[in-house]
């Protein structure tokens, strides 16, 4: 009887294993997920990254085969990963590798509950689900967390600003009324100006700040290298009619992890928060 | 020939009729936006003005933008009708050579490399792009240098267009280099955008604008000798080298100075001229004020469009003045052969 059960255990792990192989050499090429892997405890299983991944530290010592529009196939088949971890719009990418025979897991952007639903999702794939799970769980809670202490707080009418020229009010590009910034925005227990517009991002007129006067502004600064001071955030100063300039709300916030989707998110989300109501986080 | 009087009254209705659309232009584009704004209220002088948001929606927001759209599609026709005259090719434009690339890969260091702080309320975007032109000028000016020494203008136009795709190509090596958010920054700026936000940034390149086109103000009876092929123009006793460097150094110049205030919008320069010939014929001394005029109510129109009629967000310029001239060119072409 005991013998029985052991071979039935036998056949039913072989079976999984036969049905999804876990992965042991990860290409990634998208810095969420590259984040999510190492905060899953999966980081020694990644071989390859992609261009722009900078975190955690340990991808700079890693091989990087381009990033979404310059995938470099030839290095990647030649690392003869296990599993390619690729945007699923990269749609050339994902027949080349069906036709060499590499496994791929396709990412798709969207939300803030997506990032922890990725990272349940691609934990069952890699073959780490309890971590995964656990990790998916504890941004969960923390991002819950932030949302019942700013509940009870007033909501600022917030813009959130993702890029700009600097010294100058040109090209403001802001976060819009979809994607995992907005999402961000309101968990932080703020309203976003530009919650009726129905994308990821757009490019703000003065006439558009002046019209939707915003009560707190925030800029993130996220790129390699930005040396922005924040006195640059003088020049809101030529649209003084605007609640955030006229009450000295106008922050900036550094940080790589405001822009990439990944495991940060709930820290980012939280530094957002203690920026719109300080009051909250003494 | 004409008569001169039949030239004068010609002149006087050119700047009669193109000043008076301009005028109108520039006088009702500041009124309309996307944000309704009462007019007493902007000029009421009872209310502060940083608590004024109507006057800031007019004075910040809507009137620095007209005023650089009449600048710049006026410097960009008049470069325009220059090169096409000087280079005697109707596919001629302010980038034909290399001028708007030179520029555009300076806006594109400064973002890709982060150099971009601001200088004396300047942004560097801007300068750099200038710095860019300039470089390219400098070629320019050999070429025409050169070309004393018995160039033709389709080796000038050659080397103009070789000039061009070299500075393309460095422009897209730095951009490999990249962040992805810099490719981003510099796609946008490459569509246009004439939402300058301050004086300064207006200021700054309207004293290059002003030196080009005094000087392309002596030339208008060269341009039409020229067009006519250069023994023509020296059997008239033309120094046409002498006129050919001022010309080509002037509408370079007023080039950079466009595509550093509004970035490398495109169209105005390349149809502007013959949207204007088509009009008022061939005569220089008619056609460069009319392309100024024109141009420049021209993109005062297309820019109202980009910030009113796609939403919140509006559209870029540049992506608008090819929407709005092509169909109209068409049919102007079509009105004049049917």
């Amino acid at each position: 009887m005991r013998r029985a059960a052991l071979a039935l255990a036998a056949v039913v792990v072989a079976a999984s294993v036969l049905v999804r192989a876990d992965a042991h050499r990860i290409v990634s090429i998208i810095p969420a997920t590259t984040e999510m892997l190492f905060a899953m405890g999966a980081g020694d299983r990644v071989v390859a990254v992609g261009s722009y991944d900078r975190f955690p530290p340990e991808v700079d010592k890693l091989p990087r085969v381009g990033a979404l529009l310059d995938p470099n196939v030839e290095r990647i088949l030649a690392l003869k990963p296990d599993l390619l971890i690729l945007y699923s719009t990269q749609t050339d990418l994902r027949a080349q590798m069906e036709r060499a025979g590499v496994a791929y897991y396709g990412y798709v952007h969207r939300g803030l509950p997506d990032i922890t639903q990725t990272i349940r999702s691609l934990g069952a794939r890699v073959g780490v689900d309890a971590a995964a799970n656990a990790l998916a769980a504890r941004i969960e809670a923390q991002l819950a967390d932030i949302r019942a202490r700013v509940a009870k707080s007033a909501r600022p009418k917030t813009l959130l600003v993702f890029g700009r020229e600097p010294g100058t009010l040109r090209s403001i590009d802001a976060s819009g009324g979809i994607g995992f910034l907005h999402d961000m925005l309101e968990t932080a227990g703020g309203e976003d100006v530009l919650a009726d517009t129905k994308q990821q991002s757009l490019t703000m007129s003065t006439e558009l700040v002046l019209a939707r006067a915003p009560d707190v502004i925030i800029e993130l600064r996220y790129a390699r290298g930005d040396t922005t001071a924040p006195a640059d955030l003088k020049a809101w100063d030529a649209l003084p009619s605007v609640p955030a300039v006229r009450n000295h709300r106008v922050f900036m916030l550094q940080g790589e992890e405001f822009v990439v989707p990944g495991p940060r998110v709930a820290a980012a989300t939280e530094r957002l928060a203690r920026t719109l109501h300080p009051e909250l986080f003494k | 020939m004409r008569a001169p009087t039949d030239l004068r009254r010609r002149i006087v209705l050119t700047f009669a009729g193109f000043g008076t659309l301009a005028a109108v232009v520039c006088l009702l584009a500041p009124l309309v936006g996307s944000t309704p704004i009462s007019m007493p209220r902007v000029f009421d002088r009872a209310i502060p003005f940083a608590d004024n948001v109507d006057a800031q929606v007019f004075f910040v927001a809507r009137l620095p933008r007209v005023l650089a759209a009449v600048l710049v599609g006026a410097s960009f026709a008049v470069a325009g009708v220059v090169f096409q005259a000087f280079l005697r090719n109707p596919l001629a434009s302010p980038d034909t050579l290399g001028v708007s690339t030179g520029a555009t890969l300076g806006a594109v260091i400064v973002i890709t490399f982060h150099i971009d702080t601001a200088i004396l309320g300047v942004s560097a975007v801007p300068v750099a792009s200038f710095a860019g032109s300039a470089g390219a000028l400098g070629v320019v000016y050999l070429l025409s240098v050169a070309r004393r020494r018995g160039t033709s203008s389709t080796v000038l136009l050659l080397a103009g267009v070789a000039l061009s795709a070299f500075l393309g190509a460095v422009s897209r090596l730095v951009q490999v280099i990249g962040d992805y958010t810099d490719v981003f920054r510099s796609i946008r700026w490459m569509m246009g955008s004439l939402d300058v936000g301050s004086y300064t940034d207006i200021v700054v390149p309207l004293v290059p604008m002003t030196i080009a086109l005094a000087a392309i103000a002596t030339l208008p009876r060269v341009l039409d000798l020229v067009s006519l092929g250069d023994p023509a123009a020296e059997a008239r006793g033309v120094d046409v080298r002498r006129a050919e460097r001022i010309a080509l150094v002037s509408a370079s110049l007023l080039t950079g100075s466009a595509v550093s205030l509004g970035g490398p919008i495109p169209f105005v320069g390349i149809i502007v001229p013959h949207i204007v010939r088509l009009i008022v014929g061939a005569d220089h001394r008619v056609v460069l004020p009319a392309a100024a005029l024109f141009g420049g109510s021209f993109l005062v129109v297309c820019d109202l469009v980009a910030r009113t009629a796609f939403g919140p967000a509006g559209m870029p310029v540049g992506a608008v003045t090819a929407l709005i001239g092509g169909p109209f060119f068409l049919w102007l072409l079509f009105r004049r052969f049917r």
